[in-house]
């Protein structure tokens, strides 16, 4: 605020000084200049009246000569006074107006409005970094969750499009360096309020720039970054960020999971889509041999995932000396019908278009499925406006950058627990994930929601009230629906974490609940509202424990312990 | 030689001569006081306060402090006469001219605080 003040008043002190200059004169020389009153008698101005003149005069308002009709002298004089005091003012409003226009001001007052916007922020936030298409998934999905974020892009015209969103909370936003640590302080890195900083440009020099500034500073924090080079993700890990995400490595890592265990990439899948996208039709890719067009860093994560699973791949890759990539690689881009040819594409069972151009990737893809209809098809999308020609190309796996970050970004953020899930669940086998699976699939028909709920005060105050009177409650008790005792609620528990960090996958009704236990469920979105009114309203939840209706006024509740001594005494 | 600082030094001290000027004399003694005098005190402390604008500094901070203040006293002293001149019956009394001269005087003393921090400022700084 002050900066912005100063700047205006050192810009507008030499329009100023020239008014005051002009005024100045003007009203002199009208007090010298001899003048005449209605009788004839000589008259001079007082500098009251040539005051008064000259502020209608120069204001272009013009009440005329008073008080008396002016000589011929002071006529000549205001003429002169005219032009000057209102050639003066136009050159103050006019530098007034520049000043306002100028793209270093409005940068300046963009800065403002955004160090004030964060000041006033009371609330946990999270700090983004970039906003590409990850950032904006990002963005989207905690605001949904009401978690405020802050935002911070090099490019001013995401930030104004991000200003346009009809998002439900105030995001702020601020074009600017992020590698700049003023622009990460102002955006409030040390600001107690701040969760966690997330990390996603696509420079990974940049993101290292930002998650070791983030790491210095604010060493508490939780620093989330996107990674692509595996230099880059050794460099950032060494100094201790707490999440890396590399998009490539996690993506090669389910596609092996699809040949391996296809029910386990199904449980994957369906806990970290995105909010109510419909069930993905689940495809089993083939194995044979598989054209692999593009050999960076996604072809090589890709390449070397499949040949982990024993699955021979064909490379195609236009620049062979810059990519290493290695021998027996077809030279080509891939998208001409004789490099496929050359790749072998009709023996082929499979083809993974990744280069970094999209109008690449689906030339490949049509081309490809022209000689070979059969291919099971898996292409790498860089954009995410290019959604509508994706679905078009009729591709079994699309797998979106930003997409995929952005997913598992929000699944840190809003329930770690699920991270925590899949990391037992990896260690299952597939007849576990097979009964999971077919659990899940009978209780729902689109893709399940997952939620959290910890048995505290604040949040189950009903189970603590039990619990406090010695009543055990049952993990059972939770999952039945409070309007009709007899029918479960559409969900499955699958994950249960003591106070004392011991895990429980997939927890059993008859579990008794604890106080500080962590639990993680998946279902229909609404069975988390019934849980949480059984959670929350003590007689909602004693009626399923006994299964009666208990008196909830006092007056009700006086008359019943009257009716049972009565009865007693009778 | 830094063309600004001569003309910031110049306003300032411009402005306490004027300010003097005006002020010196009897008190009630219309003779003593001339109007031309007040009209230049005033103009030339205004430009000199726009002079001191955006300057961030601590000491640019209380030097524009005490120009407003100047200014203050003078527009009140402007005031005072316009008004006892044009405004009543009597016109300009001796109770009205020792007022607008007494107000003259509290500009003075800020126009002295000026030329003061000024002067300090500039024998901290040898260049």
């Amino acid at each position: 605020m002050h900066n912005l003040l100063y700047l205006l008043l050192r810009r507008m002190r030499l329009p100023l000084i020239v008014i005051i200059l002009a005024y100045a004169l003007s009203i002199l020389g009208l007090v010298l200049i001899p003048g005449m009153d209605d009788q004839g008698n000589p008259w001079r101005m007082s500098f009251f009246h040539a005051f008064y003149f000259v502020s209608f005069m120069g204001s272009t308002i013009g009440f005329g000569e008073i008080p008396y009709p002016f000589t011929d002298p002071q006529r000549i004089w205001t003429t002169v006074a005219m032009y000057l005091t209102v050639i003066s003012w136009l050159y103050a409003i006019g530098s007034l107006f520049a000043l306002l226009q100028d793209p270093g001001f409005k940068r300046v007052l963009a800065f403002t409005r955004f160090t004030r916007e964060v000041k006033t922020i009371g609330e946990p936030f999270y700090l983004i970094c970039g906003l590409g298409d990850a950032g904006k998934l990002v963005i989207r999905e905690l605001a949904a969750h009401n978690i405020r974020s802050i935002v911070i892009d090099r490019d001013d015209n995401k930030i104004q499009l991000l200003r346009l969103e009809d998002l439900p909370i105030v995001v702020p936003g601020i074009s600017a360096d992020v590698t700049n640590t003023s622009t990460l302080l102002a955006a409030g890195l040390m600001k107690p309020e701040c969760q966690g900083v997330v990390v996603l440009t696509g420079n990974d020099q940049v993101n290292m720039t930002v998650a070791i500034t983030s790491k210095l500073l604010a060493p508490d924090l939780t620093v989330i970054c996107r990674v692509e080079s595996h230099d880059a993700q050794d460099n950032i890990a060494s100094f201790g960020t707490d999440y890396l995400i590399n998009p490539f490595d996690t993506f090669a890592k389910r596609f092996a999971m699809m040949f391996q265990s296809p029910s386990m990439y199904l449980v994957y899948e369906w806990m970290t889509s995105i909010h109510e996208s419909p069930l993905s039709d689940f495809a089993v890719p083939p194995r044979g041999i598989w054209v692999v067009c593009g050999y960076g860093r996604f072809g090589k994560a890709v390449q070397q995932s499949l040949s982990f699973k024993g699955i021979r791949t064909v490379i195609v890759e236009a620049d062979i000396d810059k990519t290493g990539a290695p021998e027996g690689t077809i030279e080509g881009r891939g998208t001409e019908a004789i490099t496929l040819y050359e790749a072998g594409i009709e023996q082929a069972v499979g083809l993974i278009a990744g280069t970094d151009d999209d109008a690449n990737n689906l030339s490949i893809i049509m081309t490809a499925l022209k000689i070979n209809e059969k291919l099971f098809v898996v292409a790498r999308q860089n954009l995410s406006t290019n959604d509508t020609l994706f679905a078009a190309a009729g591709i079994d796996i699309i797998m979106q950058t930003g997409r995929l970050i952005g997913r598992r970004v929000v699944d840190l953020i809003t329930t770690p627990l699920l991270t925590d899930f899949l990391r037992m669940a990896t260690d299952q086998n597939e007849s576990w994930a097979n009964v999971l699976v077919s659990r899940v699939v009978g209780v729902l028909d689109k893709p399940p929601e997952s939620w959290v709920m910890t048995i505290s005060r604040q949040q189950t105050p009903a189970i603590m009230e039990l619990l406090s009177r010695g009543c055990p409650t049952t993990l059972g008790s939770l999952l039945t629906d409070p309007r009709d005792i007899t029918t479960p609620l559409p969900c499955v528990a699958l994950y249960l974490k003591h106070a004392d960090n011991n895990e429980v996958l997939l927890p059993g009704n008859e579990l008794q609940l604890r106080e500080g236990d962590q639990l993680l469920f998946c279902g229909q979105s609404d069975a988390e509202t019934h849980m949480l009114w059984s959670a929350r309203n003590l007689h909602a939840l004693s009626y399923i424990c006994s299964g009666m209706d208990s008196p909830s006024g006092t007056l009700w509740r006086w008359l019943e312990a009257r009716k049972q001594r009565r009865g007693r005494t009778q | 030689m830094n063309l600004e600082k001569v003309f910031f030094a110049f306003f300032i001290v411009l402005a306490l001569t004027l300010n003097f000027g005006f002020f010196v004399g009897g008190m009630d003694d219309p003779n003593h006081h001339n109007v031309y005098e007040l009209y230049a005190a005033l103009v030339v402390s205004l430009i000199a306060t726009i002079m001191k604008f955006g300057d961030r500094a601590h000491i640019g901070a209380v030097l524009l402090a005490t120009s407003l203040v100047a200014d203050l006293q003078l527009i009140a002293a402007v005031i005072v006469w316009t008004i006892s001149v044009h405004a009543t019956d009597a016109g300009m009394t001796p109770l009205a001219l020792s007022s607008v001269v007494s107000l003259s005087g509290g500009a003075l003393l800020a126009n002295i605080t000026s030329v003061i921090i000024l002067v300090t400022e500039t024998v901290m700084f040898r260049r």
